[in-house]
């Protein structure tokens, strides 16, 4: 595809792809376009509930736990090494998508399984924080009681700190607004079923490389196209952890 | 990428020639007519689909006509076919919310989107740019079966025992969120979100590859300003489809999450039936709103864009004279298309947003009355001592420019924000978008369905039940729609019941009877052109040459049947734009034509 082509060429004139790519990758771009619309809404929609909202919960305070580390104060700590395996699966593809130019099976093989571990690992974070805010209790006042709730799409215990009052040697706050955790699980449970979606299809991928599809049909753009969608689901996470995470 | 291998990749077009040949008579009655990835079945399946589909949603109309003309008749059959939704005869409120809401959303999606554009992208973007087939014919394929599958979801929710989703086709919440709030936000308000959800991705898919066919699978020669103006319409609304429907995809994740999770996107300090207290807080119905109509507003564009590339092709064929202004239509296409996008608050003048804003969408509304004006002049113009052919297919083309006008300039004044206060959800709005998106785009696309049917089914169809069929449309849709302008300027809401019991609105009485005759005599014509379609399949007069109508573009340099593959042999090349009629003292010039020496420039 990429071959030189002489300076004036018409690009538009019919009997050719006006981009210079096949009609795969330009569905895929299409494709990515329109998936952006699908984000865009959602976190427009979560910027304007939350702007209307007299309080928002501090991510620095809601998210600062890191697997064995108990009680310890880590903001972000553990969403970084989220985003940095992510992005480290963007890289390994990269060199999966170069392998497959230079039509190696074996190297398109190893980068694919890497990818398909940094995909998997991702979403092993994803269910151990979910998990972590849905179970981990804080002291709520609620109705003049105090109650240990987590966090769930109709919950919230991150509120205003009721001042003086203390459970456990934790302070006690009133419920937060609602749509934090309607908004965090629903954009990231729809984030992470991209990824999930990613791995399949990745997972595909490793299968039809192994048994040399592509290189029966001479090239690997196939891969490529997965590429564009596997960095797009990475892209997205990058906006999703800027909204949720450092906003 | 080559066009020759859009059907087999890895083959030559020659190859895909005799591969065709050797291998036509072994296609199945299930791949040939089932599951077929061939785009001109793809495209009689999407009209087909869409016929069922209207006749199923006109019919809702007759029956809430009757009630609307007739609100105090008891009509026994009604009860005997549908049981307790007309007890005593008469239609119950609940089964009438559920008529307007399923008609609404029938004759908006199913019909004049995927019905619409489903038939005649399919049909006409691979034969007019000159492409074998789709860039995907499988993904092709795939578009059909969403759509398929979320028509049986959509008619089966029509049989649950508390009826389909009623709620106005909008679907508003809260009231579409809370199951509990009325019989049509129960079950039938679910089978219609997963109906729609698939909807939008039948909707995506088909766009993927309009936009893919329509950019990389042009023949030699075919620049974009050599496209025909239908492609160009197509194209514009496959764009918007891309770009509107995930943001409406949204907003149905959100409403679906409010009814089953106990979520709180849409939903804030509810007391249900005057006694339950809901929990939810912080949600804003307004939210659904704006996610709704940046989808809503596009869509009456993904409505209309591709009849006004159909009205223009198939006039300027009929009036045997270049269409006016090509270069002026296409950017006036994309000036509708970028504006569609910066419109959809004047759908929501009166939900208390702030005055400021509104005014900034009364201008960028009043605004797109500026590319409509350029196209209806062009059309005008195109008409301007043109030697017309008063074909079927034209009759309908000057249908829906009339259509266009009347319906057009209503709209102007509902984009004031001022009116709108007045005229909102009354039955002047109901004028306006029947006339401009409803009967406009029926009348372009029974346009097209006359013009093309030649090319579908190589046989005609009857002129005579064609000229009746529109005559009656036509005066029936006037008929139908104009006394609703008074209704509406007196303040008669939409969606009401029965209007007898206000002393303001009793005046009405007689017109209302009128108004209903007129729909069910114009539901009964459409059923004539549902004969006349099907009678011309098999029993219709046979199209004798490959270009009846004496036209230029590439669809009619094919076989009078084509098979799998378009052309038998190359894909011609094309020399000139497509719409030298009249040049040179010569009535017409094929696109495949090389311009001559001495050929005068147009």
């Amino acid at each position: 595809m990429s071959t030189q082509v002489p300076a004036g060429y018409k690009w538009w004139t019919g009997g050719k792809s006006p981009y210079n790519v096949s009609y795969g990758k330009l569905m895929m771009w299409i494709f990515l376009l329109s998936d952006t619309f699908t984000f865009g809404a959602l976190l427009i929609s979560y910027g304007t509930l939350r702007v209307s909202q007299p309080y928002w919960p501090d991510p620095n305070h809601v998210y600062n736990t890191f697997p064995f580390m108990g009680e310890a104060n880590l903001p972000l700590a553990f969403v970084s090494l989220m985003t940095f395996i992510l992005i480290m699966s963007s890289v390994t593809m990269v060199l999966a998508v170069h392998e497959g130019h230079r039509r190696n099976r074996a190297g398109v093989e190893k980068w694919l399984l890497w990818t398909i571990l940094g995909g998997f690992m991702f979403l092993g974070c994803q269910a151990w924080e979910w998990t972590h805010l849905i179970t981990g209790h804080h002291p709520v006042l609620i109705d003049g009681v105090v109650q240990e709730i987590g966090t769930t799409i109709s919950r919230n215990p991150f509120g205003p700190v009721v001042p003086g009052l203390m459970h456990d040697g934790h302070p006690v706050t009133v419920p937060g607004p609602v749509g934090f955790g309607g908004f965090f699980f629903g954009i990231t449970g729809f984030h992470g079923f991209h990824v999930f979606s990613g791995v399949m299809l990745n997972i595909l991928m490793y299968f039809w490389t192994r048994n040399g599809r592509f290189d029966r049909q001479g090239h690997y753009e196939m891969i490529e196209k997965v590429g564009l969608y596997w960095h797009f689901v990475d892209l997205v996470w990058v906006f999703v952890f800027l909204c949720f995470y450092l906003i | 990428m080559s066009n020759e291998i859009a059907i087999q990749p890895g083959i030559s077009g020659h190859e895909v020639h005799e591969h065709h040949e050797a291998h036509h008579h072994h296609e199945t009655f299930i791949t040939k007519y089932i599951f077929s990835q061939d785009h001109k079945m793809i495209a009689k399946q999407f009209l087909i689909t869409g016929m069922i589909w209207a006749i199923i949603g006109g019919l809702m109309s007759v029956l809430f006509r009757l009630q609307l003309g007739y609100p105090d008749l008891q009509m026994p059959w009604l009860e005997d076919i549908f049981g307790h939704w007309a007890k005593d005869g008469k239609i119950t409120p609940e089964f009438y919310y559920a008529l307007v809401t399923m008609h609404g959303t029938i004759l908006v999606f199913f019909v004049l989107t995927a019905g619409l554009s489903g038939t005649f992208a399919n049909f006409l973007i691979p034969f007019q740019v000159g492409a074998r087939d789709m860039a995907s014919p499988f993904i092709n394929m795939l578009s059909y079966w969403f759509f398929f599958a979320a028509s049986v979801i959509l008619m089966s929710s029509l049989f649950v025992q508390t009826g389909p989703a009623a709620g106005g086709w909008t679907v508003y919440p809260p009231l579409s969120a809370l199951g509990d709030a009325s019989q049509g936000s129960k079950v039938g308000m679910d089978l219609w979100l997963v109906s729609l959800a698939l909807f939008v991705v039948s909707s995506l898919l088909g766009g993927l590859n309009y936009v893919s066919t329509i950019l990389n699978m042009r023949t030699k020669g075919m620049t974009m300003t050599r496209l025909p103006l239908t492609i160009w319409g197509l194209l514009f609304t496959a764009m918007l489809g891309i770009l509107s429907f995930p943001v409406l995809l949204s907003g149905f994740i959100l409403l679906l999450f409010d009814r089953h999770l106990g979520t709180s996107f849409y939903l804030s300090d509810i007391v249900l039936n005057g006694t339950k207290i809901l929990p939810n807080e912080g949600g804003s119905p307004i939210l659904y709103q704006h996610l709704f109509w940046f989808l809503g507003h596009p869509e009456v564009y993904i409505i209309i864009l591709p009849t006004m590339g159909i009205v223009s092709e198939v006039m300027s064929v009929n009036v045997r004279k270049p269409i006016f202004g090509y270069t002026a239509m296409i950017a006036s296409l994309f000036a509708i298309a970028l504006l569609s996008f910066l419109v959809w608050a004047h759908h929501m003048f009166v939900t208390g947003m702030n005055p400021f804003l509104g005014s900034v969408f009364v201008l960028l509304t009043l605004l797109i009355a500026v590319p409509s004006a350029i196209k209806v002049f062009n059309w005008l113009t195109t008409l301007w001592r043109g030697n017309i052919r008063f074909t079927p297919a034209m009759l309908f083309c000057i249908g829906f420019v009339s259509m266009f006008i009347s319906g057009g300039l209503t709209g102007i004044w509902l984009g004031n924000s001022t009116l709108d206060l007045h005229l909102h959800d009354t039955y002047f709005n109901i004028a306006h978008f029947h006339l401009v998106m409803g009967v406009a785009a029926f009348m372009g696309m029974f346009a097209g369905v006359y013009h093309w049917f030649p090319k579908m089914y190589g046989r005609y169809m009857n002129n005579t039940l064609g000229y009746i069929h529109f005559w009656v449309t036509l005066i029936c849709a006037y008929v139908i729609f104009w006394p609703m302008h008074y209704e509406g300027f007196a303040g008669m809401p939409r969606r009401y019941f029965d209007y007898m019991g206000w002393e303001s609105f009793k005046q009405f009485a007689e017109l209302n009877k009128v108004i209903s005759f007129a729909a069910i005599l114009s539901f009964l014509v459409q059923l004539s052109f549902v004969f006349n379609f099907f009678y011309s399949i098999f029993k219709g007069r046979k199209v004798t040459t490959t270009n009846p109508w004496g036209a230029t573009t590439l669809e009619w340099t094919t076989p009078i049947r084509p098979g799998h593959g378009n052309w038998p042999g190359e894909i011609p090349e094309v020399h000139r734009w497509p719409y030298d009629y009249g040049k040179d003292g010569r009535e017409f010039i094929m696109q495949t034509e090389p311009v001559g020496k001495d050929e005068s420039s147009h």
